[in-house]
């Protein structure tokens, strides 16, 4: 063997040593966050989990309050959010294509993108807890809708730039005007990726607790109403898990297990979705 | 230069009568870079019009000024006059939807819209018309046919586009654009993503629709061109070299560098 050859040989085994050590390097982590939290969750995991509302210190109880509120701020944000992303992500990928205000609109929507949550949750208390006056389930959702809003923003945009050109070429030569052609073709072609979009994005703000904090706060009582404070699982799993109580941390850890496995199933639908489709 | 006597071709009736489309100095331009030169060209109704050169001589860029479908990019823009029946259609006031209703376009690549066979006939046709459901089956049945592809998707209009070959998703694409009753069919390279077999009968529809419509093909293929064309145009660098009788083209070019591509001297 020639030595450049031997060279090359090594250079390869040594790229292949580091790519992969890296690799695991990262999933060790992951993999000890996952197998804590099953260790700690799993034990905490029964009926009263579902049917019972948060307790006061040193009882047992469940978390019913929490995911029914987390579920109902989580729907309203993707009511809220979701059709106004998808609307100016077709904003940028067609009308605006070619225009300035697109791009700076794109670059904002990024600023947006990257800002930290507690950022907005502080933003969302301004405007809406403190003239409302209180906390609430709808600022709650207002915080989390506009979490929501980039990566919807950014996924439609760039699910309909996925759609090729030809396609679009191949409707406007048919005479048919452009917000049918957006209606009908490219938001059918580009439907998958949207939807992946708006499940990845709903797995992001699941998890969020910063801009709960200030806005939905918590509550230990059961309560239909968005117009007052409303528990919710991030916020209740901070709180229980700074406490000293030990029946705080298990439910904290039960409600931690839940969201992560909920996320887990949201991020499988979407690969499911992804695979069915390019097929 | 010889000067040669025309050689008679069936379709030289046609070619008597007024052009169908009257191109008169024509330029285009991406941006800054021009990509045709006052090109002057005739397209004589129910024949059909082959275009050919070397990659980059203009030849698309013709076809996407017929239906003005180069608008959708706003750097591109076409100057001078293009008269079909004798109306400007170049002219921004001339309605769009008229416009590409009465010339359709096929591309290279097939472009099925993800929906249905049926879906994909009537989507442009509920656009223009009013029809019962009875109606619209017909109309869809009719451009199938006539797109000789009824028979093979008679019996799943309802399955997705997608699903079908090839050569089967762009004659859907041709009944798609017969299905709104055009005048005029322009085809872009429309065979060069297919199997022989799926080329062979596309040519072949070609040949049967040459009667009803005016025809204009672009064609990187230049069998193809003689096989199905009664009129060719051979464009380099942007301008028109010569135009004339497929025949009188591939037998007796005027033109030295007509004589040359097709002789495959360059291309």
């Amino acid at each position: 063997m020639s030595l450049v050859l031997l060279r090359r040989r090594a250079v390869d085994v040594i790229a292949f040593l580091f790519a992969s050590g890296a690799t695991l390097f990262g999933l060790f982590w992951l993999f000890w966050i996952l197998w804590t939290t099953f260790k700690r969750g799993l034990g905490a995991i029964n009926v009263a989990l579902f049917t019972q509302m948060t307790p006061p210190p040193g009882s047992a109880g469940g978390l019913l309050n929490a995911f029914y509120g987390s579920a109902v701020m989580i729907l309203l944000a993707v009511v809220i959010g979701a059709p106004l992303g998808v609307a100016a992500g077709t904003y940028l990928a067609e009308h605006g294509r070619y225009s300035r205000l697109a791009k700076v609109v794109s670059f904002l929507n990024d600023v947006l993108l990257s800002a930290p949550s507690i950022v907005i949750g502080l933003f969302v208390y301004e405007i809406v807890v403190r003239t409302s006056g209180h906390f609430s389930g709808y600022a709650g959702a207002v915080a989390l809708a506009m979490i929501l809003l980039p990566i919807v923003v950014r996924t439609s945009d760039e699910a309909l730039r996925l759609v090729p050109d030809q396609m679009r070429e191949a409707a406007f030569a048919l005479g048919i005007p452009r917000w049918r052609v957006t209606a009908q073709i490219l938001y059918k072609a580009a439907l998958t990726a949207i939807l992946t979009g708006v499940l990845l994005g709903v797995a992001r703000i699941a998890g969020e607790t910063a801009p709960l904090l200030f806005t939905a706060l918590n509550n230990q009582f059961w309560s239909g109403s968005l117009s007052g404070p409303l528990a919710n699982v991030p916020v209740v799993i901070f709180q229980y898990a700074m406490s000293p109580y030990d029946e705080w941390h298990a439910l904290a850890w039960a409600g931690a297990l839940v969201l992560t496995l909920f996320v887990l199933g949201l991020n499988i639908a979407v690969r499911m979705i992804a695979k069915r489709t390019s097929k | 230069m010889i000067e040669l006597m025309e050689p008679q071709t069936r379709a030289a009736q046609h070619l008597d009568a007024p052009p169908k489309i009257e191109v008169r100095d024509l330029d285009f331009f991406y941006g800054k870079s021009q990509a045709l030169k006052n090109v002057a060209l005739d397209v004589p109704s129910h024949a059909v019009t082959a275009i050919i050169g070397p990659s980059g001589c203009g030849k698309s860029t013709l076809l996407r000024t017929l239906n003005r479908i180069y608008e959708i990019y706003p750097d591109q823009r076409a100057e001078g006059e293009i008269l079909i029946d004798g109306q400007d259609v170049l002219d921004r006031r001339f309605p769009l939807s008229d416009l590409r209703r009465r010339v359709g376009m096929v591309f290279q690549k097939p472009t099925p819209f993800a929906t249905s066979i049926r879906n994909n006939v009537a989507f442009a046709l509920s656009y223009y018309e009013r029809l019962s459901k009875s109606e619209m089956a017909e109309r869809v049945e009719d451009a199938l046919r006539q797109a000789a592809l009824w028979d093979e998707v008679k019996d799943k209009l309802g399955a997705s586009a997608l699903s079908l070959s090839g050569g089967q998703q762009q004659r859907l694409c041709i009944a798609r654009t017969l299905a709104v009753k055009p005048d005029v069919i322009l085809l872009d390279e429309p065979t060069s993503a297919l199997d022989p077999i799926s080329t062979a009968r596309i040519e072949e529809l070609i040949h049967e629709l040459r009667d009803q419509f005016t025809i204009v093909i672009v064609t990187h293929n230049m069998q193809q061109a003689a096989r199905v064309s009664q009129r060719t145009a051979f464009f380099h660098l942007g301008e028109l070299i010569e135009v004339g009788d497929t025949a009188q083209i591939f037998t007796n070019p005027r033109v030295q560098r007509t004589q040359d591509y097709i002789t495959g001297r360059y291309g």
